[in-house]
């Protein structure tokens, strides 16, 4: 039998990464999120893997570090939550320009500027349209319990090696602090330096007389060049979107009206969607699981069928804009959202999916 | 089954671990389970509150705001929980610094005079543990054999000592709840 545990978000996450084969950890300290640091800290994987963990200076430190790590071909990867992930954005572009693979984690908390600690969803524009400068994208991985914390762990890190690409996973306070069941697989090995030289030959791992030197840089001076680095991202982010679509339905075979969110917002509209469904109203549900790339095809599917879709963010409106673009005007998209830190409740959300589309 | 609960005091009460030994032994029990604490600014201010969901199905939202059960355990919580309280739900209350009683008559209402318990057993500590007895003999959900393996997989070995004190103060919180109003 598997292994079970309660445990909150950030420590699923941490312990996910240990039985992942992380390499490293490089992060400092922020609420909501500090649990991760000090899980690993407590927990020692240097005894258990030899996996190394950092509390650095600073964030600008801290994915300096995972830059670093990253180049030499380990899986590593930092955490912060929204000030934090801010700091982190120009380490990030020099990522996606050099092709490194990494976990991110963003534990959100409401802002602008230090805002609240309490969760949000405010930071998905950041994540998913590129918070750094240049023509970029990462893979955006959206949880809604603490198991998905604990499995995108060795998801982000798979994904990100497939692709050579920053692997983001978009949480937020809710989910990092709250405590649910969490079955854990087993330990999977450490990736050994000889793996690394056969599996990433792109891999800084020391010149060796039968190659070039590898040289990780995101600069190239020549346009024409840096034209043609370019259109490989572009096509790079292009076979991502057709290959790595993750979404859950609930309820959407006989849907007239659609509730999208993601994260924790997706587990108060499901709650709503049984309150709806309660009261007769044939609701469903669609949850991104990744955000990037956004299942625009389910959602233009399902606008063919319902009579209205309602949007729940923690923001004022950003993952929407997506939804949009996936409607593409068939069918009404309606925005409704707290901020600030504020999570909207069930009823509240059932209520207005009723003001919109079905008391009108 | 689901039960959606709220247990709301003073940080210092023990409500976030009674919550967790809870799910804990819920879990244990195969049951679903969710513990969604609050963690803001106000728990740096003195009052702590801990939603905990007990459910046979997928849960659904951590967050709520109507409860089967609402545990409060002091005035502030009082009054931001009683009408939390579905109708017909529960609510228990340790009468201790209660300036206001709730007055409520669509709902079932049970006082625990668990500070006095504790303070005559000479084990205040084991406050909530009181409490959590009072909730289990209203709510049978988790049987004893199970609140000790709770008890087992959430406190570290050190402590393990500690678990037939609080068990037998779960068993005396089931005989000192009285009934205040039911419907």
């Amino acid at each position: 039998m598997k292994e079970i545990r309660l445990m909150k978000g950030n420590e699923a996450i941490a312990e996910g990464a240990i039985r992942a084969g992380c390499d490293g950890y490089f992060g400092y300290p922020i609420t909501p999120q500090s649990e991760v640091l000090e899980y690993l800290m407590e927990n020692r994987p240097e005894e258990r893997t030899g996996m190394f963990v950092l509390q650095a200076e600073s964030e600008i430190a801290s994915i300096h570090m995972v830059y670093g790590g990253a180049a030499c071909g380990k899986r590593v990867m930092t955490s912060s939550s929204s000030p934090g992930i801010s700091l982190m954005q120009e380490g990030i572009s020099f990522m996606a320009g050099t092709e490194l693979p990494c976990l991110l984690l963003n534990v959100v908390r409401g802002g602008p500027g230090l805002g609240t600690i309490q969760p949000s969803q405010s930071d998905y524009f950041q994540a998913v349209k590129g918070g750094g400068h240049g023509d970029y994208k990462m893979i955006v991985l959206a949880p809604a319990s603490v198991q998905e914390m604990y499995d995108f762990a060795k998801l982000g890190f798979e994904l990100a090696f497939k692709y050579r690409i920053q692997v983001m996973i978009l949480s937020d306070g809710a989910i990092g602090q709250m405590m649910e069941k969490v079955v854990l697989d087993e330990q999977l090995p450490r990736i050994t330096d000889e793996e690394i030289k056969k599996k990433y030959p792109w891999a800084t791992t020391g010149k060796t007389p039968d190659r070039e030197r590898n040289i990780i840089t995101s600069l190239d001076l020549d346009p024409v060049r840096q034209e043609k680095i370019n259109i490989h991202l572009q096509e790079k982010f292009k076979k991502i979107a057709e290959n790595e679509v993750r979404l859950e339905k609930l309820m959407c075979d006989d849907a007239e009206y659609l509730f999208v969110a993601y994260g924790s917002s997706a587990r108060v509209c499901q709650k709503a969607m049984q309150l709806g469904r309660d009261k007769g109203i044939k609701v469903g549900l669609l949850r991104p699981i990744t955000l990037f790339p956004f299942p625009y095809e389910e959602i233009k599917r399902l606008s063919s069928q319902v009579k209205g879709i309602q949007c729940v963010e923690m923001s004022a409106g950003q993952m929407i804009e997506d939804v949009k673009l996936g409607a593409n005007g068939k069918v009404p998209v309606e925005h409704f959202g707290r901020l600030g830190g504020i999570i909207p409740a069930p009823d509240e959300v059932l209520n207005v999916l009723i003001k919109n589309f079905i008391k009108n | 089954m689901t039960e959606e609960i709220i247990i709301a005091g003073f940080g210092g009460q023990g409500v976030l671990s009674m919550g967790k030994i809870l799910a804990y032994a819920g879990m244990m029990q195969q049951k679903e389970v969710s513990w969604m604490p609050s963690y803001g600014p106000e728990m740096r201010g003195g009052t702590a509150n801990v939603t905990v969901i007990l459910s046979d199905e997928r849960i659904s939202s951590p967050i709520l705001n109507k409860f089967d059960t609402a545990i409060i355990l002091n005035q502030q919580s009082m009054d931001k929980f009683e009408n939390s309280v579905k109708k017909g739900g529960l609510l228990i209350y340790d009468p201790n610094g209660i300036t206001r009683h709730p007055v409520r008559n669509d709902i079932n209402i049970y006082m625990v005079k668990a500070s006095d318990e504790s303070a005559k057993q000479n084990f205040k500590k084991g406050f909530n543990m009181y409490i959590l007895g009072a909730f289990l003999k209203m709510k049978p959900l988790i049987s004893p054999e199970y609140m000790k393996i709770g008890f087992e997989k959430s406190l570290p070995a050190r402590h393990h000592h500690l678990i037939p004190q609080n068990l037998d103060a779960i068993e005396r919180g089931k005989e000192i709840i009285e009934k205040v109003h039911t419907i």
